[in-house]
């Protein structure tokens, strides 16, 4: 019998190469989980009905002596990455029985590897939001706690993984949807530098923004599949290579912008489980530094500018034309007005809204063109202070999971992404790490700690995650 | 804001609305907005928007792509002889 709550993707490595079990054994484990769970949390939007012949053939590629580091491993996909022939819906009703025309690079990378596609995970509509309750496909549910949210908008991915429902997952982060619910439910997610991993067939919300990445249960599970995704691709202009960002040397001094952590608004519980893990980080050796920005606390209100502003540039495509739902009206008018009517949401036509606004003629010097002048300071200001320190730290968000149907105003909403917003402004990686837990009425709920390291500079933020992880 | 501007935008965006569903979305605007209004307070200063240029392009040449136009075209709402068909514009 497979014990899927110790089991990580590098154990498993080992023992689909000893035979063990193979690759078959391992996925019918899964599915019987996710048979026996997804109703309870609804993780899984779709689970495919080819998962035993995948893993048939990584079987026999096994047995063939063939060995990548994702060979036979289920994963667990992100409603909004394209894979050929398969649905995608990014959790919209105006996606509802779409069928992927290609595939996103990310996934040949793993199809490649011989990676196992269990299904698509649930996610806030078009990735909007930060608890999948803006799913038009329900709401995914905390493992720790089935009456709170999982986090979002990779909500579903990372309940996949808690629940052992997956080994491990594909998330996208525009500000802060992979680090987010990793933080609700206890596990590692992260947000690479951006352009570092192809978003070729990712659908678009915030194009200076959006980055895909991986969620595991162990820092080295996450850096196996970055490494599996990342790299230069040619069918994404904003790709980086690896030698875009120059080195930096190592100073063993972290960051914290403890005016910020002490603000309003963050947690006691929070800041209190922060205070010990900064201290567990100088039993490391690490020097720990007070930073401060001028502009970080402004960084979440431009963000709600810029992410709004090019999330209804990228969403104009869904008109009912070329693919999804088409609604027929009288005229060419009518039919737009009904289809994009129908077919958005709720979160999805207020950002839309609020993002033809900030750049109409007449707002948008005073919006998204002043935003992008503070992101500008934002990124200099982070660029001088990465000269004195290897990483920032913060809480990844201010409060533990809550419940579900606590936010209704999306305001309150919205300033959950205080923390993990500025990885996105600024460009640079980042990782969440399970940090403790608090006991809320009778459930341990689970906290998180994020990293933030300069451009390019992953390996600092694995380096440093498998020390505290260790601790 | 007020809810003309709500029907403007909805217009622009292609967005049909209910009169409920308008005055709903002016709440959460105009709060948004109020929270968002705190960058006028920045001073720039003569901080220009700074990118970071560099060359994307590839050369011309002919290079084979995987896509599949059968995928393509099934996926069109409505479709004649392969190709897509919507309503006259003019």
């Amino acid at each position: 019998m497979i014990d899927l709550t110790t089991l990580t993707i590098a154990i498993a490595r080992k023992k689909l190469d000893a035979k063990e079990f193979s690759a078959v054994d391992l996925a019918s484990i899964y599915l019987g989980e996710i048979k026996k769970k997804n109703k309870e949390l609804n993780v899984y939007l779709e689970i495919y009905d080819d998962v035993l012949e995948q893993a048939k053939i990584a079987d026999e590629k096994i047995a063939r002596g063939e060995s990548t580091p994702l060979l036979g491993i289920p994963l667990a996909i992100k409603d909004v990455i394209l894979i050929q022939g398969r649905k995608v819906s990014a959790a919209s009703k105006i996606l509802e029985n779409y069928l992927a025309s290609y595939n996103a690079t990310v996934i040949d990378k793993l199809a490649k590897q011989g990676a196992v596609f269990l299904g698509r995970t649930n996610t806030d509509e078009f990735a909007m939001g930060g608890s999948t309750e803006n799913s038009a496909y329900g709401v995914t549910k905390n493992p720790h706690d089935p009456g709170r949210v999982a986090g979002g908008s990779s909500g579903g991915s990372v309940a996949a993984v808690t629940a052992n429902l997956a080994l491990g997952a594909l998330g996208s982060d525009t500000g802060g949807s992979v680090r987010l619910p990793a933080s609700f439910c206890g596990i590692v997610g992260v947000k690479p530098t951006y352009g570092r991993v192809s978003r070729h067939g990712l659908i678009a919300m915030g194009s200076s923004l959006d980055c895909i990445g991986p969620i595991a249960k162990t820092v080295t599970d996450a850096e196996i599949i970055f490494n599996a995704v990342k790299g230069h691709d040619i069918l994404d202009s904003t790709s980086i290579v690896d030698t875009t960002y120059s080195k930096v040397t190592i100073k063993k001094v972290i960051g914290v912008p403890w005016d910020l952590i002490n603000g309003e608004g963050v947690d006691s519980k929070v800041q209190e489980n922060f205070t010990q893990s900064v201290k567990k980080l100088e039993i490391l050796g690490f020097k720990v530094k007070d930073i401060s920005f001028k502009n970080l606390d402004i960084a979440l209100a431009i963000y709600y500018i810029i992410m709004p502003a090019e999330a209804s540039t990228n969403l104009s495509r869904f008109d009912g034309m070329r693919y999804g739902l088409h609604k027929d009206g009288k005229n060419l008018l009518e039919d737009y007005l009904k289809t994009r009517g129908i077919g958005f949401g709720k979160e999805v036509r207020r950002r839309i809204l609020l993002g033809t606004y900030a750049l109409s003629a007449g707002y948008y010097d005073a919006y998204y063109g002043k935003a992008q002048m503070i992101r500008n300071m934002l990124k200099k200001e982070f660029a001088l202070a990465f000269k004195n320190v290897d990483l920032i730290i913060t809480p990844t968000v201010p409060s533990v999971a809550w419940k579900i149907g606590e936010k209704s105003n999306p305001l309150s909403a919205y300033l959950a992404d205080i923390f993990t917003i500025t990885a996105n402004i600024v460009g640079v990686p980042a990782i969440s790490l399970p940090s403790g837990n608090v006991l809320i009425e009778g459930k341990k709920l689970p906290l998180g700690i994020q990293f933030m390291a300069p451009h390019g500079r992953e390996d600092f933020l694995f380096e440093i995650g498998k020390k505290f992880e260790a601790l | 804001m007020n809810i003309k501007d709500v029907e403007n935008l909805a217009l622009l965006t292609k967005i049909e609305l209910s009169l409920e569903e308008k005055e709903s979305l002016l709440s959460d605007m105009k709060g948004i907005l109020d929270y968002v209004k705190q960058i006028e307070s920045v001073k720039v200063g003569d901080v220009k928007a700074e990118y970071k240029l560099y060359n994307v392009w590839r050369e011309d040449n002919v290079e084979t792509r995987e896509f599949s136009k059968e995928l393509i075209t099934k996926q069109f709402p409505d479709a004649q002889d392969g190709f897509l068909k919507v309503k006259k514009i003019l």
